[in-house]
């Protein structure tokens, strides 16, 4: 693999990660990172999702008429998500059954349109697939960390599997309930692009606006 | 001339700009076309093993709510213990004019040949089907030992479809679930939740005198007939409330649970 190629796979895992540095694709991340094994689904949805949705967009990127590029694009997500809605109905059925409307909402996931329009419509296809399965996999592994914690502290388990033997089970942990709950996802990714930005200095933006210190009159 | 004619507009229409009008339609009814075809043709072609899910997914959940289900058993040899029935309600007894392995319920119940409009109507269900599909699981002497009944009704979105496992004299409530359902993931979904469905476990439908007590309320009941509501989630729970009541009540099951109780429904087969 060429160092670009590899460059675009990799970057958006930590340098340039969808969530954590542009901020995209965070309702979903909240809604389904209370366990794992849903998190793990909807993470290998979304990078099957990116990569074709931006594979197909960039293959047609010379056919796609201005004016109606946005529509053009949104159909192929569209028929992607619903060919992997039927494919987990029909093989994952017990995970469909907890994603519910969330695999539809990959539709609305703005990583997936954001890479089909910043990339996609510019880049050539083999390109174009191997940034939308880094930027899936970017948000695939911020979907991992916040889930290990949730799912950790929140039930006690990781992938179903008891770590930390809760009180209702007869063991001696406590589980935190508000980390089952949403706004906990809130806090949990606050505190993740925090340490990522302490680490990665480049990260931090400038402020747009500083308080001016008025002078004596 | 004719097909110089057609040339002409064949070449003009391929010298037009992508981003003209002619152009800019014929995309978007390709791209249309073709996505359609695809996404029919993955619904298509996948549906027979969804069914296959589903039906899987309803016994384990006849399973469970007969507290038969743990965690990697075989769902179709547990199954096999249970003996599908049709329950004409109408008349209250079993009727072998359907085959019940194959017989469906759902159809029936929109069919208007084998259902009937309600005017009071309860559990919002519009029709209701004039046969049912229980199943019964028997002891090894050949006396039943639960006997689970179909109910389903609207909560606050969706339609909710599920079982209740009766034992004993069919008064004492084994256990609730429902399979299928959209409630609100959190307040309505609750209706999942073991610790609310424990509740069911031994509770009467009715008391002595054959009144109809059981209920889902807020408020505290009279005890053995009173199940908590799920907080934040009135409208399911009310739904819920009516739906049992009314498949258990006169125009639901009723005959058929009194029939059993008496005797009159020979179960031996």
């Amino acid at each position: 693999m060429s160092q670009t190629r590899k460059k675009l796979l990799v970057d958006p895992l930590i340098d340039n990660n969808p969530i954590a540095l542009q901020v995209l694709g965070i309702c979903s991340a909240l809604a389904v990172t209370s366990s794992l094994k849903v998190a793990f689904v909807m993470a290998l949805a979304v990078i099957a999702v990116t990569g074709f949705s931006s594979f197909f967009i960039s293959m047609l990127r010379h056919y796609i008429p201005t004016s109606i590029r946005i529509i053009v694009q949104m159909t192929i997500i569209a028929s992607l998500v619903i060919v992997v809605d039927q494919l987990l109905k029909a093989y994952a059925y017990e995970i469909s059954k907890t994603l519910s409307v969330f695999v539809g909402l990959i539709i609305t996931n703005c990583i997936v349109m954001g890479r089909a329009e910043a990339f996609a419509m510019k880049n050539t296809p083999i390109d174009s697939f191997v940034d939308g399965i880094g930027n899936g996999l970017g948000y695939g592994l911020l979907l991992m960390c916040v889930g290990v914690v949730r799912e950790l502290f929140g039930a006690g388990s990781l992938f179903g599997i008891v770590i930390l033997n809760p009180v209702s089970d007869g063991g001696w942990y406590v589980p935190n309930g508000l980390l089952l709950l949403p706004p906990s996802a809130f806090f949990i990714i606050g505190f993740l692009i925090w340490g990522l930005r302490v680490w990665k200095k480049s990260q931090v933006e400038e402020p747009e606006f500083k308080i001016q210190t008025v002078e004596d009159h | 001339m004719l097909s110089e004619k057609k040339d002409n507009i064949f070449s003009k229409f391929k010298k037009l700009s992508i981003d003209s009008t002619p152009k800019t339609i014929l995309v978007a009814i390709t791209l249309c076309l073709f996505c359609s075809m695809i996404v029919s043709l993955a619904a298509v072609k996948l549906k027979s093993i969804q069914q296959e899910n589903q039906i899987r997914d309803k016994q384990k959940n006849v399973l469970q709510v007969a507290g038969l289900y743990s965690e990697g058993i075989n769902i179709e040899e547990a199954f096999a213990s249970f003996e599908p029935r049709i329950v004409d309600i109408e008349s209250g007894l079993f009727t072998d004019k359907f085959n019940p392995r194959t017989f469906n319920d759902l159809k029936a119940a929109s069919d208007p040949l084998l259902s009937v409009a309600l005017k009071d109507d309860p559990a919002s269900i519009g029709r209701r089907t004039n046969y049912a599909t229980v199943y019964l699981l028997k002891n090894n002497d050949g006396t039943i030992d639960k006997l689970i009944l179909p109910i389903h009704g609207y909560g606050l979105w969706s339609t909710l479809y599920g079982f209740v496992a009766l034992e004993e004299d069919t008064n004492k409530i084994f256990g609730l679930q429902f399979y299928q359902h959209a409630e609100t993931p959190g307040l309505g979904a609750e209706v999942d939740n073991p610790k609310w469905k424990a509740q069911w476990k031994g509770k009467k439908l009715r008391n002595k005198d054959g009144d109809l007590l059981i209920q889902v309320a807020k408020t505290s009941g009279p005890s053995g007939y009173h199940i908590d509501a799920i907080a934040g989630a009135t409208l399911t729970s009310n739904g819920v409330n009516n739906l049992v009541r009314f498949w258990v009540g006169e125009a639901g099951f009723k005959k058929f649970l009194t029939n059993f109780k008496i005797g009159k429904i020979n179960v031996s087969n």
